[in-house]
């Protein structure tokens, strides 16, 4: 498959990860909409790493790992996002129990 | 040695008695620190002519090309005296004025002592900034803490003004300093070769930068607010000593820096200085506060002394060496006077006041004296100062096309110069007494020593002005070479 | 004796000296020591002075010799101004007036001013000797810049001696009107120095001059029109004689002293010392001679309708320095120092004449309310006589002469000129008698307390006046015109030096002497019947309670010139302040800084607006940051 199809997928993705951070309340469906947006990088990564693999293996003097670091970032990003989904879903937990809703518009303390 | 000591005196004195909490020993000891760096300073134009003994040079900041460079030259011997003449009457002049927290207050004024005579010996750029910087901190914090009423908005005013023709200042002389393969140093500026025109945007960045401290117009509206605010023995500081900071960085670092630009803009600056004058003469003549109207008389004053830098000759420039110092001790001595009279009568509203040469017949006649000497009549030492520098405009044929015109403008100020004064000392001093005065007696001793020693200053360079004018004629010599020395 | 001249400084330092000794000492020394300190040092230099007249008057002096250099002023490289003196025929003339005058007025002040408290009583001594003192210094200054600080000394002075009774505020008004009209002469001859400087590079009397002849037409013209300004304002000349009138707010003798004997004059001893300039510039000449005329008809004019003594005085000192000016404009300095001597003499004992008739009333100065005071005060109304004569060109008094000698300089050049002056002197003898009559014959017009009071005034004031009065009547034989006596003009021959360089460069043309003789009997003639008018006039005065109205109003108030220069002058300047204060300086100029001020308070007010705390806008304008560095980094860059 061209390259074009994985960035097209990668930006629809990310584009529909913007919109629904931008324009949901639900802090749910936001902490989603970033893990969508995680993803389609993800996504990215992948599809490139594994192009300039190809591409460089036909390199006689490469390496057989050559280009595939970006494979290895993916893993990287997975094992964070994992740890930021365990802090963010703490967070939600107790924005929940202090204001018993989910709605962001109550979080405007940073004015303050 | 002598600039060093004449500048750790005051500095050391300064940060011990923010350790002292027994006020009235603080008083004494910065009257003592100041009397002792007097003394320094006459030794350090009298009896020490030996070169060492005026310049010291050490490693400073050698990664930034910076040396801790000092030297007494006939202008920093001048102007160092001065500083060091001021501070003693000042002290003794407000003996008896009550500060909260005193020892803080003198430990502020004598590190703003050493930061002034640091401006006036350094001679590397980066050690002419920090001290420079060292003088006027102190006054900020003196300002807004011992001022007036409206001393915050006063004293952000002065912050912003001075602060950004600090700024200017600096970036100026970061320019100078690539140009000058990166020193600081004033011989390497001196050394610098401008492309023609090139110069042009610095030297008016410099200028700015003093013009404001000078202040010239039409930078000057934070100095009549400033001195109105500022506790008097704080104003004192700051027209007495520190305007002359402007002048001499002018003379100093702009002028024979730049000496092309200095040159070719000489008529618009002098322009800008004599419409000021005539400018802050007439505003004066509508003040009723005391405070005020000296302000704007020394607006007028520094105005003439700025025209006369740039009218490049010697009469004049020597005049503006002379007239630094006889302003200083002229405009002091006004300011001791409206001290004495706002600690006796509690106001400096003239309209007010009146009748108080019956009171305190003394001070009328001190008074008289001083403002007389600040109109410049014979035999007082402002009218050789201004005598010279009137006639450095008038024969500043070959800098300028207009002199007869500036000359005659500037002259006017002479006879506003008495319209104010005159309506001052009327309605300060004669007619009847009012409520406010009804009550008042004499001045005291204190006021009467520092005034009546200001009074024998006035008269003796009134009369020898020789002496002073042999002082400076070596440094007038080297900056009017810088001046044509391009040409 | 040989010496003498080398102690010149002796002369202003005693005036100094006593300066000093009464200024510090007003609280501690008695009023007698006082006036004897005061006095003493002003007859010390009169004696000084005796001796310097009678060394410049030998055959052997050299006016090279008569320059006294004591230190070096002012140096500037090669441009030295020296503190010197300069002692020689025109100076010493001056320093005999200034001293011998000013003596008999010391003399006079120990009484007139007897009633003030002892220190202010010092004070008056102390100013008054500094008076003398910058006095001198002006007339014996031996360059411009030394005769400047007299100039500016003697217009302190007569500042501080006007504001004497500082607690009326009129007094100090008028004190502060005499200070700045001085100042803007000074303006005028402070220009002319620095255009001498830069056009001869030197101040001292002898370069100035010998230079003269290279100047310029037009430098020399403007120098001297500058100067002539100077003169104007310390002379009081049209249009800077206002404050002179207003100058009698000070006490009598200093009336006497400074704006009638002395300082006034000092313009005119300006120009006759600089008369070589003058003489080489004739549109100069021209203007002083007209400004000349015209002060001394006008301030004639009001003259005529006066009724304060002093003011009368006043005016007629105004006009009398409009025909010195004339004299000197026309050529005829020796005329012109010879009325400043002659002048001397009964201006001082009319101001003293006057200050005895008002000591005895009490301090009344309104005429119409005296009268009839000659038979209590037989010497004060016998020296006033003679003093009136003197001014009014009687002859043989003293003013017949001098003014006689400047009327016929004009009548050479234009007898036009001569012709107006001839008209102002009628009007001097018509106001002169009219003052004389109201204020000495008929009945006494004044309170019956006063007339209680009327006295002759005590030895110390009676006697300067007979000396005064002796030396008006005599004066003039100093200056007998030669149609009377051949080379009897000895004032001429003393000042000849002076003027030789003028002399040479005056067209000769000499009234004949018939002429002359017609000239001199006409006008004596007319003077007589003005004389006799006024005197029959008003020696039958009586109290009338009509208001003067038409043109005698209009005199009665000085063809109201003070107001005029009060409607546009002051008043304008003064508004024009307030507008830079208010306006300028307070609207514009603060206003730009504190609205740069504001302006950045209001934009980070407005800007913190942004800062809503929600993060979804937070996100909103990061997504919109990015998405412009997109926008930036694909279609700007390339």
């Amino acid at each position: 498959m061209p390259i074009q199809h994985y960035i097209v997928l990668a930006l629809s993705l990310f584009c529909i990860g913007i919109a629904g951070v931008l324009a949901r309340r639900n802090i749910i469906i936001i902490f989603m909409c970033i893990e969508l947006m995680l993803n389609a990088a993800n996504l990215m990564l992948v599809a490139f790493s594994k192009m300039h693999h190809a591409a460089w293996l036909a390199d006689a003097k490469s390496v057989p790992s050559a280009g595939t670091d970006g494979q290895l970032f993916v893993f990287f990003i997975m094992v964070v996002a994992a740890a930021e989904v365990t802090v963010g879903l703490a967070i939600i937990v107790m924005m929940y129990r202090n204001t018993h809703s989910v709605d962001v518009n109550f979080l405007n303390r940073l004015k303050h | 040695m002598i600039p060093v000591i004449l500048l750790i005196i005051p500095l050391l004195t300064g940060f011990f008695l923010f350790a002292i909490k027994n006020e009235r020993s603080a008083k004494s000891i910065a009257l003592f620190s100041s009397i002792v760096t007097l003394i320094i300073s006459i030794l350090g134009i009298t009896c020490m002519k030996n070169p060492a003994w005026l310049h010291y040079d050490a490693e400073w900041m050698p990664a930034l090309g910076s040396r801790f460079h000092v030297k007494l030259d006939g202008m920093g011997q001048l102007l160092c005296l001065l500083t060091a003449i001021s501070f003693p009457l000042i002290f003794v002049s407000t003996w008896y004025n009550e500060y909260k927290s005193a020892s803080r207050f003198y430990a502020l004024m004598l590190l703003s002592q050493a930061g002034l005579i640091g401006v006036f010996i350094a001679m590397d750029a980066l050690l002419f900034y920090f001290f420079w910087e060292l003088a006027l901190i102190p006054v900020y914090f003196l300002c807004s803490i011992w001022g007036g009423e409206r001393r915050i908005a006063a004293t952000f005013k002065f912050f912003i003004y001075t602060f950004a023709g600090s700024l200017l200042m600096l970036l100026g002389l970061i320019y100078l300093y690539f140009r000058a393969n990166q020193s600081f140093s004033l011989e390497a500026f001196y050394a610098i070769k401008f492309i023609r025109g090139q110069d042009t945007m610095l030297f008016w960045l410099l200028f700015a930068a003093f013009a404001v401290k000078m202040p010239v117009f039409p930078f000057h509206t934070w100095q009549p607010d400033t001195y109105e605010q500022s506790p008097t023995a704080v104003t004192m500081v700051l027209s007495g000593i520190m305007v002359k900071m402007g002048v001499f960085g002018l003379l100093r670092w702009v002028v024979p820096v730049v000496p092309v630009p200095s040159w070719q803009w000489g008529d618009t600056v002098t322009g800008f200085a004599i419409a000021g004058m005539i400018y802050a003469s007439l505003v004066a003549i509508r003040q009723d506060d005391l405070k005020r109207l000296v302000a704007y008389s020394s607006i007028a004053h520094i105005g003439l002394m700025c025209a006369a830098i740039f009218a490049t000759n010697k009469s004049g420039m020597q005049g503006v060496m002379l007239q630094m110092f006889n302003h200083g001790i002229n405009i002091i001595g006004l300011w001791i006077v409206v001290n004495a009279i706002e600690q006796k009568y509690h106001t400096r509203k003239m309209s007010e006041l009146g009748g108080v040469a019956q009171k305190a017949p003394a001070l009328a006649i001190l008074l008289v004296v001083i403002a007389l000497a600040n109109i410049g009549l014979p035999l007082t030492n402002g009218f050789v100062g201004e005598f010279m520098m009137f006639n450095g405009l008038f024969g500043s044929g070959k800098a300028t096309t207009f002199s007869v015109v500036f000359t005659a403008v500037a002259l006017i100020s002479i006879i506003l110069a008495a319209v104010y004064t005159l309506n001052m000392i009327k309605k300060v001093f004669y007619g009847n007494t009012t409520e406010v005065t009804a009550a008042g007696g004499d001045i005291t001793f204190n006021v009467k020593l520092a005034l009546s020693i200001i009074v024998l200053l006035i008269l003796l360079l009134g009369v020898f002005p020789k002496p002073m004018l042999s002082v400076t004629n070596q440094i007038s010599d080297a900056i009017l070479g810088r001046m044509y020395y391009k040409h | 004796m040989g010496n003498i001249i080398h102690l010149a400084w002796l002369v202003p330092l005693f005036p100094l000296l006593g300066f000093f000794i009464n200024g510090l000492g007003r609280k501690s020394l008695s009023k007698s020591a006082i006036g004897a300190v005061g006095s003493g040092a002003i007859l010390a230099s009169f004696i000084v002075s005796i001796m310097i007249v009678m060394q410049v008057k030998s055959p052997g002096f050299v006016p090279s010799h008569g320059i006294v250099r004591l230190f070096d002023f002012i140096n500037i490289d090669k441009f030295i101004i020296p503190f010197s003196f300069q002692v020689d025929q025109l100076s010493s003339l001056f320093l005999l007036i200034i001293t011998g005058v000013g003596f008999l007025i010391h003399v006079y002040s120990t009484s007139y001013m007897h009633d003030e408290e002892p220190q202010h009583f010092g004070r008056y001594f102390a100013y008054l000797n500094l008076f003398v003192f910058s006095m001198l210094l002006l007339v014996m200054g031996g360059n411009f810049v030394i005769m400047f600080i007299g100039w500016e000394g003697v217009g302190l002075c007569s500042y501080l001696l006007i504001g004497f009774w500082f607690k009326n505020g009129d007094y100090n008004n008028a004190a502060k009107k005499a200070f700045v009209m001085n100042r803007i002469g000074d303006f005028g001859f402070l220009l002319a120095v620095f255009w001498i400087i830069a056009k001869v590079g030197s101040v001292n009397y002898p370069d100035v001059f010998a230079a003269a002849a290279s100047l310029g037409k037009a430098d020399l013209t403007i120098i001297t029109l500058l100067l002539f300004l100077g003169a104007a304002g310390k002379s009081a000349q049209i249009p800077l004689y206002t404050w002179l009138p207003d100058a009698m707010a000070g006490p009598t003798p200093v009336s006497a002293l400074i704006h009638a004997a002395t300082m006034v004059t000092a313009g005119i001893y300006m120009i006759a010392r600089s008369n070589i300039l003058y003489t080489m510039a004739p549109v100069t000449q021209t203007v002083v001679a007209v400004t000349g005329l015209v002060t001394a008809i006008f301030a004639a004019t009001i003259a005529l309708r006066q009724n304060d003594i002093k003011k009368v005085l006043a005016y007629s000192t105004v006009s009398q320095l409009g025909y010195m000016f004339l004299g000197l404009g026309v050529g005829a300095y020796t005329g012109a120092v010879f009325h400043v001597m002659t002048h001397a003499f009964f201006k001082a004992l009319l101001f003293l004449g006057a200050g005895s008739v008002i000591h005895a009333m009490q301090s009344e100065q309104d005429i119409r309310n005296m009268g009839g005071l000659k038979k209590q005060m037989p010497v004060t109304h016998i020296t006033f006589l003679l003093a009136c004569l003197a001014i009014a060109g009687v002859p043989p008094f003293s003013g017949f002469f001098s003014k006689d000698e400047i009327l016929a300089g004009a009548f050479t050049v234009n007898p036009v000129f001569y012709y107006i002056g001839v008209a102002g002197a009628l009007m001097t003898a018509f106001y002169m008698f009219r003052l004389y009559a109201m204020t000495f014959l008929g009945g006494f017009r004044g309170t019956h307390d006063q007339e209680h009071h009327l006295h002759e005034s005590p030895l110390t004031i009676t006697f300067p006046l007979i000396v005064l009065a002796v030396l008006s009547t005599i004066a003039g034989f100093a200056g007998l015109p030669e149609v009377f006596v051949e080379n009897g003009h000895a004032l001429e021959h003393f000042l000849a030096p002076i003027f030789a360089g003028s002399e040479k460069l005056k067209p000769a043309h000499h009234l004949d002497h018939s002429t002359e003789i017609i000239m001199m009997v006409s006008v004596t003639v007319l003077v007589l019947v003005t004389i006799i008018y006024a005197w029959t006039k008003f020696s039958r005065y009586g109290k009338t309670g009509t208001e003067t109205a038409g043109l005698a109003r209009v005199l009665e108030n000085n063809w109201y010139v003070d107001e005029i220069y009060d409607a546009v002058i002051v008043k304008p300047l003064n508004a024009f302040a307030g507008f830079l204060n208010r306006f300028v300086e307070r609207t514009f100029i603060d206003g730009i800084v504190n609205g740069v001020g504001r302006t950045i308070q209001y934009g980070s007010r407005q800007i913190r607006l942004l800062q809503s705390g929600q993060v979804g806008s937070y996100i909103l304008l990061m997504v919109l940051g990015i998405l412009a560095f997109f926008a930036i980094a694909f279609f700007v860059k390339k």
